[in-house]
């Protein structure tokens, strides 16, 4: 799977959980009052769900959950670790 | 009065005691967590680890700590058993805000306790005065209203009751002190300070959705980009839950007997109807949650 795969996804992931909020892949979802930290663990709870996926501590860092991007990016590496 | 507060009791592990455990186990403090109902303590167990998993992402006073999350969990030790609150050197009692419960539990304490323990009453609405009066020890008795979730909230509402010492209110300072807190202290009046504002706050708000002046999204708007809240009023409700604002303003109502503090129909019909807010799902907003 590509980035310009799992992007999309995320982001009708990200759009429906957020009940239709109109957001670009690069904005700051936080920063725009769309998500607070007690959604965040929601988020992740259902991202991890989704993609049949877990976030080890360490990667579990708003940072990494600020765009649909940054959200591809951590995804990317959890679902093809062996690849590139 | 110098003693130590190194093992604390923590009574009740719905909500609030599990916040109140997990923060005071991130400080260090050893943990007794005791519930009635075994499945509450091992739910409450789940909920700790999963939150000790999300640290880094939470603000707040929460600190990312570099231990692991099993090493903090084995400071709490669960049990059903009220008689190991004896080992206690404070306690935190955080049981549902019923006035039959705390006056069947706090008794209980008095006895398993040592004699110089402070018990601290984790609630928004009962008098802290009245659950004085059920102990051979009023002074020793504070009120601390928590808000959720406890690890990432740095202040807390700590309430003084008639008989309240001030050795007491020091002991208290000094424990909000350990978990990472401050305590601003008020008066023991109904509501003391937040439940009085925020209630009335909260139910003005349904009052502007039931007479159709605004949707729940643009009244919070105003509140959000306006005044600077972080959270509007009727998501803030959702997040309380819908029961128990309409419980606590019943209990504001009753108490000062001034209409001011009626709930707004459309709040009553609302919890009639299930929505209860975040916690089941829909309130003034919908809700997801998570398996």
């Amino acid at each position: 799977m590509t980035k310009e795969d799992i992007a999309p996804q995320v982001h009708d992931f990200v759009a429906k959980f957020l009940q239709g909020a109109e957001f670009d892949d690069d904005d700051d979802i936080f920063a725009l009052g769309l998500v607070n930290s007690l959604m965040a663990m929601q988020l992740v709870l259902f991202l991890e769900k989704e993609f049949a996926v877990k976030f080890a501590k360490a990667e579990l860092k708003l940072d990494n959950f600020r765009t649909v991007e940054r959200m591809t990016d951590l995804l990317l590496t959890k679902l093809q670790p062996a690849a590139n | 009065m110098a003693e130590t507060l190194e093992t604390i009791g923590v009574v009740g592990a719905g909500v609030m005691g599990t916040g109140v455990a997990q923060n005071l186990a991130q400080k260090g403090m050893r943990v007794i967590l005791v519930d009635v109902a075994e499945p509450v303590l091992t739910k409450s167990r789940d909920k700790i680890g999963q939150s000790l998993r999300f640290a880094g992402m939470m603000g707040g006073a929460e600190e990312d700590s570099a231990e692991e999350p099993e090493a903090i969990m084995a400071r709490i030790t669960t049990t059903t058993d009220y008689e190991a609150l004896g080992a206690a050197d404070f306690v935190v009692e955080n049981t549902t805000e019923k006035w039959a419960i705390k006056a069947a539990v706090y008794p209980e304490l008095d006895r398993i306790c040592r004699p110089e323990v402070v018990f601290a009453v984790n609630t928004s609405a009962i008098s802290i005065t009245r659950v004085g009066g059920v102990t051979q020890r009023p002074a020793q008795v504070v009120g601390m209203h928590f808000m959720n979730p406890v690890p990432q909230k740095p202040l807390v509402e700590v309430i003084r009751a008639h008989h309240t010492s001030d050795a007491t209110i020091a002991t208290a300072q000094a424990f909000l002190a350990k978990m990472g807190k401050k305590g601003i202290v008020v008066q023991d009046f109904p509501g003391f300070v937040s439940n009085r504002v925020l209630m009335l706050t909260v139910n003005e708000a349904i009052f502007l959705v039931q007479d159709g002046v605004s949707t729940p999204a643009d009244i919070d708007k105003i509140f959000v980009g306006c005044f600077g809240h972080k959270m509007g009023p009727l998501r803030t409700a959702d997040l309380i839950g819908l029961d128990t604002i309409l419980f606590s303003l019943d209990v504001l109502y009753e108490s000062y007997n001034d209409p001011k503090y009626r709930p707004a129909p459309l709040l009553k019909k609302m919890v009639a109807a299930g929505l209860h807010g975040s916690k089941s799902g829909e309130g003034f907003f919908k809700h997801l949650t998570a398996s």
